[in-house]
């Protein structure tokens, strides 16, 4: 995927910061909504290693989003979205969608649909202040983890 | 629907929508916001007109302003007028129908739907 500037985008690129990665459209009311919120963050995260990318699902691509982009004076990358790339996230069936990644590239959360601000944020500020515990838990092992360990103690019982 | 040739003739499409979900309308509220629309192929019967039933000025949590959305039962009234050298007999008029829904907090990418309309023209 390109930018509005023509400059390649890869999430390999990356790695190393917290991404969210947010699936929109100019059509879309509900995502119209949290833009103010990513401008936001982008501004107050962005030194701390934190970047939004924007994926526009519009049919008609740069000559809709272009000139969105100008009016709402979003200030983080936006691409063009494709069916390829809506199936490298799971198929994106509904807009917003959206996929908070960790320090590693792994998601750490994803929300469909219009959510409060402040989900958002917790789960910025965590991931940026605690990368590895929150990683641990979203990836699962922890809490399984913790499962497991109980379930062999009650076999093991007299 | 039965159709004299140059005569006007009008045809009405029921539409249903899935409960807490609303399309815009035909006339939304920002430029950005995909219209309902109705169109049909050239055929037996030429559209002049359509007309959308009035629609409701809604606020939803993520819109500072109501929109102009159309939401449950409604129909489409499209105003035809048949040709006048139209060939008597059976035709089908083929047509479609763009839309794009939401609900409070999430929208569904917009769709094209086919239509169609069995016409008969009688002399």
């Amino acid at each position: 995927m390109k930018d509005a500037d023509g400059n390649a985008v890869n999430l390999a690129d990356y790695r190393g910061k917290v991404v969210l990665v947010n699936f929109w459209a100019t059509w879309c009311g509900p995502c119209e909504a949290e833009i103010p919120w990513f401008i936001e963050f982008e501004k107050k995260y962005k030194d701390q290693g934190f970047a939004v990318l924007g994926v526009s699902m519009d049919d008609d691509g740069w000559k809709s989003v272009r000139p969105y982009i100008a009016s709402h004076k979003i200030n983080y990358r936006i691409m063009i979205g494709s069916e390829v790339v809506s199936q490298q996230f799971g198929e994106i069936e509904s807009l917003p969608t959206s996929f908070v990644l960790d320090r590693e590239g792994r998601i750490a959360a994803n929300h469909v649909g219009l959510v409060d601000k402040v989900d958002y944020q917790n789960e910025i500020v965590k991931l940026l202040q605690d990368p590895k515990s929150i990683a641990i838990h979203d990836a699962g092992t922890g809490v399984l983890a913790g499962l497991t360990g109980a379930s062999v103690r009650a076999g093991q019982r007299p | 629907m039965i159709a004299k040739p140059g005569a006007a003739v009008d045809s009405v499409l029921p539409l249903d929508l899935r409960p807490g979900y609303h399309v815009n309308s035909n006339a939304p509220s920002d430029e950005y916001l995909i219209p309902l629309r109705l169109s049909w192929n050239p055929g037996p019967l030429e559209a002049t007109g359509f007309a959308f039933p009035q629609p409701r000025m809604e606020k939803y949590s993520f819109s500072e302003k109501p929109l102009s959305v159309f939401t449950g039962d409604f129909q489409i009234v499209t105003h035809f007028k048949a040709s006048a050298n139209a060939a008597a007999g059976p035709a089908t008029l083929t047509g479609k129908l763009r839309y794009q829904a939401c609900n409070n907090s999430m929208c569904l990418p917009p769709k094209t739907l086919d239509v169609s309309l069995q016409v008969e023209i009688v002399k």
